[in-house]
This record gives structure tokens, C-alpha cells and sequence, in this order.
């Protein structure tokens, strides 16, 4: 057993309501540069929608992630020992800016520099690459709210394997349903962007996880970009350098939850360490696909059980990452109640953010044509859900519904269980049902519920110590590491000639 | 006279020159600003058009490159392969062949950037510049293949001994002030890129990726000393 400490996440999409703020702080840090301008290492997606870079869960199309075929390890879908030297010069899976979208900007100056004239200046849109007019085509969040129109969320990759009904139901009038899903880097435990790079530049980080690119080694050979099947890795077209979510570690390592994470409204991000087994991830990772999600659990280990921390210190672990383990929500989330799953398992990457499907929306019944206001089926089941279970099994269950069935029965049995307990109009022994229907005890029903509305700063973000100061003594002059401010440039970085 | 004073500095001096320089700014450029090593790609920014020209003159450089680099190491074992008419046309053939394979490669790429208004944005004149030497250098490589045939054999009798003489630092500049004016060009412009180097895009040359072939496939970094196992 050789364990390891994860800092992984959990996003609650029955809370988030799509505002964007969690991208417009990571865009004002991070990415607001030459270069990384059409980037946003955190993004919001309308769901059913095509997202950002359009169609990006099309493997079909951009090639990224693992791939199994029949009895063979897994291997890469884009690339390859053998197809790394041919494709050098010419990447054929790269996406190219089409496929995201050309950042612009507005001529401000003509409000104040334009001739007089019998009409109201206008700041016409240019593009922020060459400075010449723009036709505005796409944007990042082209689809945002379905985007007033059926294209986008009917040509979702997820609907796969639902009926024309089914489809049809999703923007039909009264039905129409979507919901959003912030995304950024997984931050995975089998990174394909990591093994896709040819001169080693990506790198895991040993005691947190944290997946990162060296800027002074990436070379631009373009293979993690394609490789990455959540499209997360980015390329920055004036430095000529990969760029990705760093998970805010300047922030971590001073004990902050990263950007996102602080500035969300809807309170739907939860941070907290794993500690897994990395001895066993090779076999993991080339489970069948129907057992992927449970398999990624089983690399999880139990901070709470002796013998795992015994050996977790005995591997070097410190005990405050050990006590930050045990505190963990994601653990929560993820190993006790089982609610929150893995986005696109089957891509065989081993995601560390993990998301709760969201409840639809409370719908009223309807009995000849006058809306009832009767306790019969208040929540309607998950059956009756408007998004069908298989849309989510595609997105969340590796196209297996029963891992998604089990966590939205769940977060059901929590409605009536909470109903029970705060209104009173339904009576404790269907509350009850519920819960016994959906494996749940009284206190888990409790513990959910808190953790969901009531949490606090300190529930949602238990950040391990990472003791970066000492390791940086050890290995640099501390005045030195300072003077860059942890990124390892004095004078910044300077594009190649 | 005159003319004996100008091959001095062209074949003697500026090697010397272009060869010190090469090694110093490209170690220095290393330490100093590893980061700007990069191939600088643009596929992304226009990805229709840049197969047709990147991968011809990749390709197209790599072997004629390649050849040059094989007739000065082995000048003999060329000539021995040479004796052989029909080895010498096939070798002569093909050289030719992946000199026009560089010309329209390069053609394609400074079209492309030249056409496109996003990479304009993203060439440096120095680009420009390297281009232009670039271009020379190879239309003169493929008019020499033309006009002057049996270049494999004569780059092996002349041109590989005064190429030792400037390594072994005993430059004997009688092997190329005989040639014609086309081949001094090229030899001037080769050691010209060759000084222009490490200030040039040019030095992703020197940072192709090998440890990818032998290294695992996770790459994870610890610090300090925990990333040792107990």
C-alpha cells in the first residue's frame, strides 16, 4: 500500500444557480492576460447544453482521455510512445481557437475620438489578438440558459441513449429544464495530460495532488491540450506555453480556499483531502466501465480506521493532513453517503472533483387542469424527474444509472425526511419509508441536510497544513522564493523570440 | 590580394564568430531564460492550413540536414557508397527530392503567416528575418543540387575537410576558395544561421523531447524527501 494525500473537491449543483461569479474571480487572477484571454480555467456550463470548447465530451471528435480496448491496458486516445515523435510537428487531435472562441474586446476610444456626426458613437468590437474589427460569433458561455435556442441542448453528447420522447421532453413548453456545471481542472489521480507530455512538463504534485504545468519545460509539443478529455488544459498562443488550473496553491498553502471556491454565492463548493492507495491505481483505471465508480472508491481509504493512519504516517503523511482527512467533506460526500459521483468516469482519468447530481425542479400536480395543492406525490420520484436518469448516468455513472439512482434517492429521501421535520404536512412514517428506501439513517438524513443549507466557511474548506515553508527551506534560500513569489521568475516570463 | 582577404574573413573569421557565439548565447539563453524555449506553435490559431506546411518542411530540413551532417562526419564511407553510379543517383535523387520538400514547406509557412492576420500577431521580425535566410539558404542548396550535380561526392572530398579544419582549429580555406560563387553563399549562410541561432525560434531544435520514449507514464514530484518510499 503506498498512500497518498489528495486535496479534492465536491461541487452541489442542486445549489448552483449559474451566476458565473466563481469564473469571474478565477478570470481576474489568473487569466486576465495576453495570451491566456480566451481562457477560463473555471467555467460554467448550461447542462443540456455543448459547452466550452463547444462539444468538448465528444471523443468521438477532440480525442482526449484513456481509451480500453478488450483486454489491453488502457492507453492514450490522442497519443502515444510510438505516435509522439510523428505527430511533433503537426498535432492531429489539437483543437484550434475555432473551437473555443476569439476573445475580444471594445474600441472605447471611439466614444471619445470619433468625428462629430448626426449619430451616436458606438464602441465597435475588436478582436484582442489582432486588433481588427470582429464579427462577435461565439463566446465562452455562448449557451448560457440554453441560449434561446434548441441547437445547443440538442446537441449535448450525454443525450446518448435516450429516446426521441425523452429527448423532445427536455425544451418542451412547461418541461423545459436545465441545470449548470462549474468545471474546472479534476485535478485526476491518472492524469492523461500528464502522461501525454512529451517533454515531461506536467507534473503531479506528491503531497497534495495538485496537477501542474512547469512553465520553463513546456515546450508547446500541444499533446496535453489534446490529450486532457475535460479540455483543461489550454494553450497560451503568445507565450507558446500549455496553461491549466493551478487550484489557486499560492492560496492553499497559505491556508485560503482557492478563488472559486471563496467567492461562491450558492455555496455549492466543498473542499477537503483524500487519502488513497496509489499502489492500486494502474488496476483501477482499467476496470470495465460499469465499475469504474465504485473501483475509484475503493482506492479511497478510511482516514478513521487506525491501521490506515498508521500506515499513512509511517509514509511520511503528516497528522495534520491526516486530522484534515478525517474532517473532510468531500469524504463525506464521496465514501459515507455515496451522493456525490465522478464527471465522465469511463474517460478512465480518475477525476478528484466529484459532483451531486441536482434534484429537478419541485413540480405541481396537476388534476383536471387546476394545479392541486394535496401532500400526494409533493416530491415527485426520481422516475419522473424532467432530466431523465440516463442523461445523468452518461454525465455522472460511466453510462450506468445505478450509482446516480442510488444518490438521487437519497437527496429525495432528505426532501421528505426535512418536510417531515420542518412543516409537518407529512406524516413521519412516509419520511421514514423514504429513508429506508434510499439506505439512509435518521442521523446521515441530518448530517446531509447540514452540510448541505447550513454550512459554514469552516464545513466547506478543510485545507490540509501543507507545510510549504519548511519544504521550501529545505530545498531553496527562502529570500529567493519570496523575491519570485512562488512561481519561480524574478523578472516575470518573457516570451521566446 | 583582396579577394584572398575577403575568403579569410568569410571562411575563417566568421565561422569562428558565428561558432562561438551559437555555443555561448545558446547556454546562456538556457540558464538565463529557460522559459523562452519553446517551438512557439501556432496551430492553434489556424489549424487548416498548417499540416500542409509545417510537416513538408520538418521533414524536408530534417533529412537534408541530416545528409550534411552524415558527409562531413563520414566523408569516406560516402564516397565508398558513391563509386557505385546507380547509389550515386539514387542518393543525388533523393537529396533533391527533400531539398524541394523544404522549399515548399517553407514557401507554405511564411505564406501562411504572412496570409493570416492572427499569426502576423504572433511573428516577431526576427522571424521574418530568419525566414529570409532561410529561404536563401535552401533555393541556393536546391540550385547547387541542380546545377552543380554530384554534390554528395564533391562535399565529401572538399567541403568535409575544411569543415575538420575549422573544428580542429587549423582552418585550410584552399578546399573552398576554388568553389563557385553559389556554394560560398551557402556555406556564408549557413554559418551566418548558425550564429543567428540562439536568438531565433530555432533553439526548440535543441529541446526535443527524448525522456518521453523511456520515462513512466505518471510524473509525479515530491519535495523534499517524502516522495522516497519507506
Amino acid at each position: 500500500m503506498n498512500i497518498r494525500s489528495q486535496v479534492s473537491m465536491v461541487f452541489h449543483l442542486d445549489k448552483c444557480i449559474g451566476c458565473h461569479t466563481c469564473s469571474i474571480a478565477c478570470k481576474n487572477i489568473w487569466t486576465d492576460r495576453k495570451g491566456a484571454d480566451y481562457m477560463w480555467w473555471n467555467n460554467v456550463e448550461t447542462k443540456p447544453g455543448t459547452g466550452y470548447p463547444t462539444k468538448w465530451e465528444d471523443q468521438e471528435q477532440y480525442q482526449g482521455g484513456w481509451e480500453k480496448n478488450g483486454d489491453q491496458p488502457i492507453r492514450i486516445k490522442s497519443t502515444g510512445k510510438a505516435r509522439v515523435i510523428p505527430n511533433i510537428f503537426h498535432n492531429p487531435h489539437m483543437p484550434s481557437m475555432d473551437d473555443y472562441y476569439e476573445p475580444w474586446t471594445y474600441d472605447y476610444q471611439n466614444l471619445f475620438n470619433a468625428e462629430e456626426g448626426s449619430d451616436q458613437p458606438i464602441a465597435k468590437p475588436i478582436s484582442m489578438i489582432t486588433g481588427e474589427d470582429i464579427e462577435v460569433e461565439s463566446g465562452p458561455n455562448w449557451d448560457d440558459d440554453l441560449g434561446g435556442s434548441q441547437i445547443y441542448a440538442s446537441n449535448d453528447p450525454n443525450l446518448e441513449g435516450l429516446s426521441d420522447q425523452q429527448r423532445l421532453q427536455l425544451s418542451s413548453v412547461e418541461r423545459l429544464v436545465m441545470f449548470y456545471l462549474p468545471r474546472i481542472c479534476n485535478h485526476c489521480l491518472n492524469p492523461c495530460c500528464v502522461a501525454s507530455c512529451p517533454s515531461g512538463a506536467l507534473y503531479k504534485r506528491g503531497e497534495d495532488g495538485i496537477v501542474l504545468i512547469d512553465q520553463k519545460k513546456c515546450r508547446a509539443w500541444r499533446s496535453c491540450v489534446a490529450a486532457c478529455p475535460y479540455k483543461k488544459t489550454y494553450f497560451n498562443w503568445f507565450t507558446g506555453k500549455s496553461e491549466k488550473c493551478i487550484l489557486c496553491f499560492p492560496r492553499l498553502e497559505t491556508g485560503q480556499a482557492p478563488a472559486c471556491f471563496h467567492s461562491c454565492v450558492g455555496r455549492i463548493r466543498y473542499l477537503g483531502v483524500l487519502l488513497y492507495d496509489a499502489d492500486r491505481l494502474e488496476e483501477v483505471a482499467n476496470l470495465p466501465d460499469e465499475e469504474l465508480v465504485e473501483g475509484q472508491r475503493s482506492l479511497i481509504l478510511n482516514p478513521h480506521d487506525p491501521e490506515i493512519i498508521r500506515k499513512a504516517q509511517s509514509a511520511g503523511i503528516p497528522d495534520g493532513v491526516i486530522e484534515s482527512a478525517q474532517q473532510s467533506p468531500v469524504y463525506k460526500f464521496v465514501m459515507e453517503w455515496k451522493i456525490a459521483l465522478p464527471p465522465h468516469i469511463e474517460y478512465r482519468t480518475l477525476p478528484m472533483l466529484f459532483y451531486v447530481p441536482p434534484m429537478s425542479p419541485v413540480m405541481a400536480n396537476f388534476e383536471e387542469g387546476l394545479a392541486s395543492h394535496t401532500m400526494k406525490n409533493l416530491f415527485h420520484g426520481i422516475d419522473e424527474s424532467r432530466i431523465p436518469m440516463q442523461y445523468f448516468a452518461n454525465l455522472f455513472g460511466g453510462g450506468h444509472e445505478g450509482v446516480v439512482r442510488y444518490a438521487m434517492g437519497k437527496q429525495l429521501a432528505v426532501r421528505w425526511h426535512r418536510r417531515a421535520e420542518t412543516v409537518g404536512d407529512v406524516d413521519r412514517a412516509t419520511a421514514d419509508r423514504f429513508l429506508r428506501e434510499a439506505d439512509c439513517s435518521l442521523e446521515e438524513a441530518e448530517a446531509i441536510y447540514k452540510l448541505t443549507s447550513l454550512c459554514t466557511f469552516e464545513d466547506r474548506f478543510v485545507i490540509p497544513p501543507m507545510h510549504r515553508e519548511e519544504a521550501i527551506e529545505m530545498i531553496k534560500e527562502p529570500g529567493e522564493q519570496k523575491a519570485e513569489t512562488g512561481f519561480g521568475f524574478v523578472g516575470g516570463p518573457r516570451r521566446g523570440l | 590580394m583582396n579577394e584572398n582577404f575577403l575568403d579569410q574573413f568569410l571562411f575563417i573569421a566568421l565561422p569562428y564568430v558565428c561558432l562561438f557565439t551559437f555555443f555561448l548565447m545558446t547556454i546562456y539563453r538556457y540558464r538565463v531564460q529557460s522559459f523562452s524555449y519553446s517551438s512557439l506553435s501556432s496551430q492553434f490559431l489556424e489549424n487548416k492550413h498548417h499540416f500542409w506546411a509545417v510537416v513538408p518542411f520538418h521533414y524536408g530540413i530534417l533529412v537534408v540536414t541530416g545528409g550534411h551532417l552524415l558527409a562531413f562526419a563520414i566523408p569516406r564511407t560516402l564516397l565508398a557508397w558513391n563509386s557505385v553510379p546507380w547509389r550515386l543517383y539514387v542518393l543525388e535523387i533523393s537529396a533533391l527530392a527533400f531539398g524541394i520538400l523544404t522549399l515548399i514547406g517553407l514557401i507554405g509557412v511564411v505564406v501562411r503567416r504572412f496570409g493570416n492576420s492572427k499569426i502576423r500577431m504572433v511573428t516577431t521580425p526576427t522571424d521574418w528575418i530568419l525566414f529570409a535566410m532561410l529561404l536563401v539558404q535552401t533555393v541556393s542548396g536546391v540550385c547547387q543540387a541542380i546545377f552543380y550535380p554530384w554534390g554528395s561526392s564533391w562535399f565529401a572530398t572538399n567541403m568535409s575537410p575544411y569543415l575538420w579544419s575549422i573544428l580542429k582549429l587549423a582552418p585550410d580555406i584552399s578546399f573552398v576558395a576554388s568553389m563557385p560563387s553559389l556554394v560560398k553563399l551557402h556555406v556564408v549562410l549557413a554559418f551566418l544561421t548558425i550564429g543567428f541561432f540562439p536568438f531565433t525560434r530555432l533553439v526548440h531544435v535543441l529541446v526535443i523531447p527524448n525522456p518521453y520514449l523511456w520515462r513512466k507514464t505518471q510524473v509525479v514530484r515530491w519535495h523534499g524527501t517524502r516522495g522516497r518510499k519507506p
